[in-house]
């Protein structure tokens, strides 16, 4: 049986670090997807300072080893690793790896895909921006809740 | 005898803090009425969830509050990340 590896970090991670860990741990698995999420150096966006993540302990693993276990229930992997931050982040510093390890690059691609867009919307994180000095809180964008649409 | 609320995402700046204890109620309204009514209305929304001791309620169908539990509230996740 297939079992995820599911983490949510307060302290920087590196995705490469992850990743060749990750691939040394399933030598069955044909190909590796993966999707690593970072912050941006935007400076058209007013140029973001920091970014701070906030979770509630109690919400907020749990639901990210739920959506681990809908990903194993619906695609074939040999393994599947979702790595999350939280806490202040600043630009470049990487915010989410998702990898899912497959005989077949499909499974592999699909459910890193699916994955990500159920993160992203459905999981307990409340993002925060700063940038001239001062935080402001970022709200859901109805982008999010079409990308979910696509797997129902 | 109290209860502790906790406040997630922007709700953190409306309370002014990320938690806090209150008196004991009898119910989630009781609660609410005690509370600054900017901070009640912003809680009493209906994109804002609830939670009980890290159980998250379907709706708010009249959770019977006991001694020392933990309501957090729960505003809408941001995406935003690429």
């Amino acid at each position: 049986m297939t079992v995820a590896d599911v983490r949510l970090l307060t302290s920087p991670f590196d995705p490469a670090d992850e990743l060749a860990g990750f691939a040394a741990s399933h030598p069955a698995a044909g190909g590796i997807v993966s999707f690593t999420g970072q912050v941006r150096c935007d400076a058209e966006a007013g140029g973001v300072e920091a970014l701070e993540l906030r979770h509630y302990d109690p919400l907020t693993l749990p639901g990210m080893g739920a959506l681990a276990e809908s990903v194993l229930g619906r695609w074939d992997l040999e393994g599947l690793l979702i790595v999350h931050r939280s806490g202040i982040l600043f630009p470049g510093d990487p915010i989410v790896l998702v990898a899912a390890a497959a005989r077949h690059r499909r499974d592999a691609f699909a459910a890193t895909d699916f994955a990500m867009d159920h993160l992203k919307s459905e999981s307990w994180f409340w993002k925060r921006e700063k940038s001239g000095g001062s935080w402001r809180w970022i709200e859901p964008r109805s982008e999010d809740f079409e990308d979910i649409r696509r797997w129902q | 005898m109290a209860l502790r609320l906790v406040f997630l995402g922007r709700l953190e700046d409306i309370a002014g803090c990320g938690d806090r204890e209150v008196p004991l109620a009898d119910s989630i309204d009781a609660v609410f009425d005690a509370l600054e009514p900017e901070l009640a209305a912003a809680l009493r929304a209906d994109r804002v969830k609830l939670a009980v001791n890290g159980v998250l309620l379907r709706d708010r169908d009249a959770p019977i509050l006991r001694d020392g539990d933990e309501l957090a509230f729960l505003p809408p996740v941001s995406g935003g990340a690429p």
